[in-house]
């Protein structure tokens, strides 16, 4: 059984990640599962300088899913190097990192901090709906979108991937402007903005207001917008948006993506990434599928 | 392995008070690493809900491999638990968090509301000087086995038992002294605790609650703010479900 994928010239031992923000740097599920036999490890949003996140309550769930607004807390790229890529490294992990900004030349900063590190792909990170200007006009905008990825390519040394925001009119605009911007793959989906009302309280249940949906309940979203991107753009993707099972990555990978990440999933369950590649492997077996690339896209 | 994930059997469950129930569940290897004032993540059965539910031990029994929790029905998970009986079975994670710190000087041991089953464990492993102060809004739960542990003075909001007033009111009335307060319970009891401790210089271990998604510091979803840097964030935050539930309260900015 062949289980290997390739994006962007990066050939991974398998198509299951994590999707970023809800795994940690890794170190956090190592109780739970074997790092080195993920695809990759992807990594929470790492910015130039540490960010203190947004005010609690951070997360809500809602049905079949859930919504969070972080704010993209993160400790910073000096500790991050320092710290959590040799952990991984140790562990024989791939690893896929999550860049984040506020203005171009921060996420040229972290790009530029990665450069000679051990690092497969970079995920720019541009379509977080929880910070002010953290990066989400860049995923609305297909001008901004083209200019902020032709900016990370001059300096990136790593193979780019667009994360794309679903909080758009049209996904294929904003996937060729990644395109047109050089970008080297995409990921998508991040999460669905929305909000969350205590009628009891008559408040917000979040201190952000709005928060990304997550979950079960977007992957119907997810699942369209992966066909409709990879109809429209010869990029090849990572799919995200509520994998929970083997059965779900095998349906995101139908629809076109190359990769897929594992997400909220792992907080309903730590050992959810490694049981959704377990899925997959049955499948296949199931299905007498050969090699996983069969299935990329096969749906018409 | 520290952190256990499984399917675990309620062994008998009954209602102590209107809303609130108590849980004992079959979690040998769980119990065996439990400490007073960590908690265990508690999962739906109805998958829809798919964050756990923190819930503080209350009791561990390593003869039984039991792991006691007392909780209120606060919504949809905690009403899906109340309905489980014996023999039924859902899936937990733990033991997480820190827990106390025992040390061996004079206690006061304060739980307030739903605040006071994670002090039961605390007043029973506690080897030291101990006086418990429990405050409710009016009738009291759990009272007599406190009373087995520990001299115990009560509050109450209504004045139906002990003190008409706050915990710190029945600290006052009965003169209670210590040297290290260990508090669980609302925040503003947390924050005038808090307040209490360092007027005279006692030491205030308080725990802590938010709402939590992977319960084991990976998405910092859970924190509350700190005054000095925190050394795995890099910033003044600590996760309450990793670093906490339990901090030094001098550690804490209160909200
Ligand atoms: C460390 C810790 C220990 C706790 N120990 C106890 C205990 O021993 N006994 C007890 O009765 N309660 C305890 N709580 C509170 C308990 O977790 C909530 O009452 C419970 O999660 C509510 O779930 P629900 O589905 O009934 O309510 P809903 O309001 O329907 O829950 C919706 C979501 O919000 C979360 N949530 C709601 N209220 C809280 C809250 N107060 N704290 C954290 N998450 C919340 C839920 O987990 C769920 O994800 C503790 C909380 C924490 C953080
Ligand atoms: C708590 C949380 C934190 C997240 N943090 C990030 C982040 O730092 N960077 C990012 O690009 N996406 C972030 N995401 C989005 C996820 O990576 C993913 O795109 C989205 O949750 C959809 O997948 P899922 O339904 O499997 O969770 C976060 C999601 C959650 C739930
Ligand atoms: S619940 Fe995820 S960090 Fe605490």
């Amino acid at each position: 059984m062949k289980l290997e994928v390739t994006i962007a010239g990066k050939t991974f031992k398998n198509p299951v990640t994590t999707a970023s923000g809800t795994f940690g740097s890794g170190a956090e599920f190592e109780e739970f599962v074997d790092l080195s036999a993920l695809g990759a490890v992807t990594t929470k949003g790492v910015a130039n300088v540490p960010w203190e996140g947004n005010p609690t309550p951070r997360l809500a769930e809602t049905y079949g899913g859930m919504l969070n607004a972080i704010g993209l807390q993160n400790p910073g790229i000096d500790v991050f190097c320092k710290r959590d890529i040799p952990h991984l490294v140790e562990k024989n992990a791939s690893i896929i990192v999550n860049v984040c900004g506020r203005t171009i030349p921060d996420y040229l900063e972290v790009v530029e901090r990665l450069s000679d590190e051990p690092v497969d792909l970079l995920e720019i990170n541009v379509s977080c709906p929880n910070v002010k200007a953290g990066g989400i006009a860049f995923g609305q905008n297909p001008q901004a979108l083209l200019e902020i990825t032709r900016e990370v390519k001059k300096v990136a040394k790593q193979p780019v991937v667009m994360k794309l925001s679903p909080n758009v009119t049209d996904i294929t605009e904003m996937a060729k402007a990644a395109e047109a911007g050089g970008a080297d793959a995409l990921s998508l989906i991040n999460t669905i903005t929305g909000m969350k009302i205590d009628i009891y309280r008559r408040d917000f249940v979040l201190a952000n207001k709005t928060g990304g949906m997550s979950g079960p309940a977007i992957k119907p979203v997810a699942v369209r917008m992966i066909y409709q991107v990879r109809k429209a753009c010869p990029l090849p993707i990572i799919g995200m948006g509520g994998v929970m099972t083997g059965q779900d990555a095998v349906e995101l990978m139908m629809a076109g993506a190359s990769m897929v990440s594992v997400g909220t999933a792992n907080f309903h369950n730590p050992r959810a990434s490694i049981e959704v590649l377990e899925g997959i492997k049955a499948f296949m077996a199931d299905q007498k599928i050969e090699d996983i690339r069969e299935i990329i896209g096969c749906v018409e | 392995m520290s952190i256990i994930k499984q399917k675990a059997q309620v062994l008998r469950q009954t209602e102590l008070e209107p809303g609130i129930y108590d849980m004992t569940i079959s979690f040998p290897e769980g119990a065996a690493l439990a400490k007073p004032g960590q908690f265990l993540c508690l999962y739906c059965n109805n998958e829809t809900r798919l964050l756990p539910r923190p819930i503080s031990i209350c009791g561990i029994d390593n003869e039984e491999g039991s792991i006691r929790m007392v909780y209120r029905v606060a919504g949809a998970g905690t009403e899906e638990f109340s309905r489980m009986k014996a023999g039924d079975s859902l899936e937990v994670m733990g033991p997480l968090g820190n827990g106390f710190a025992m040390g061996g000087e004079d206690a006061i041991i304060v739980g307030g509301g739903i605040g006071v089953p994670p002090m039961l464990e605390l007043a029973r492993q506690l080897d030291a000087r101990k006086t418990v102060v429990l405050g409710y809004r009016s009738s009291t739960f759990l009272l007599d086995e406190f009373k087995k542990e520990a001299e115990t003075v009560v509050a109450t909001e209504d004045g139906s038992s002990g003190v008409r007033g706050t915990v710190l009111d029945a600290i006052r009335e009965y003169s209670v002294e210590g040297k290290v307060i260990y508090a669980c319970g609302p925040m503003p009891m947390l924050r005038a605790l808090a307040e209490y401790a360092k007027d005279r210089g006692l030491e205030a271990q308080i725990s802590l609650e938010e709402r939590m998604a992977c319960g084991i510091g990976a998405c910092l979803g859970c924190i509350c703010k700190t005054k000095e840097m925190n050394h795995h964030t890099h910033v003044n935050n600590a996760r309450i479900c990793k670093d906490g539930p339990v901090f030094d309260a001098k550690e804490v900015v209160f909200p």
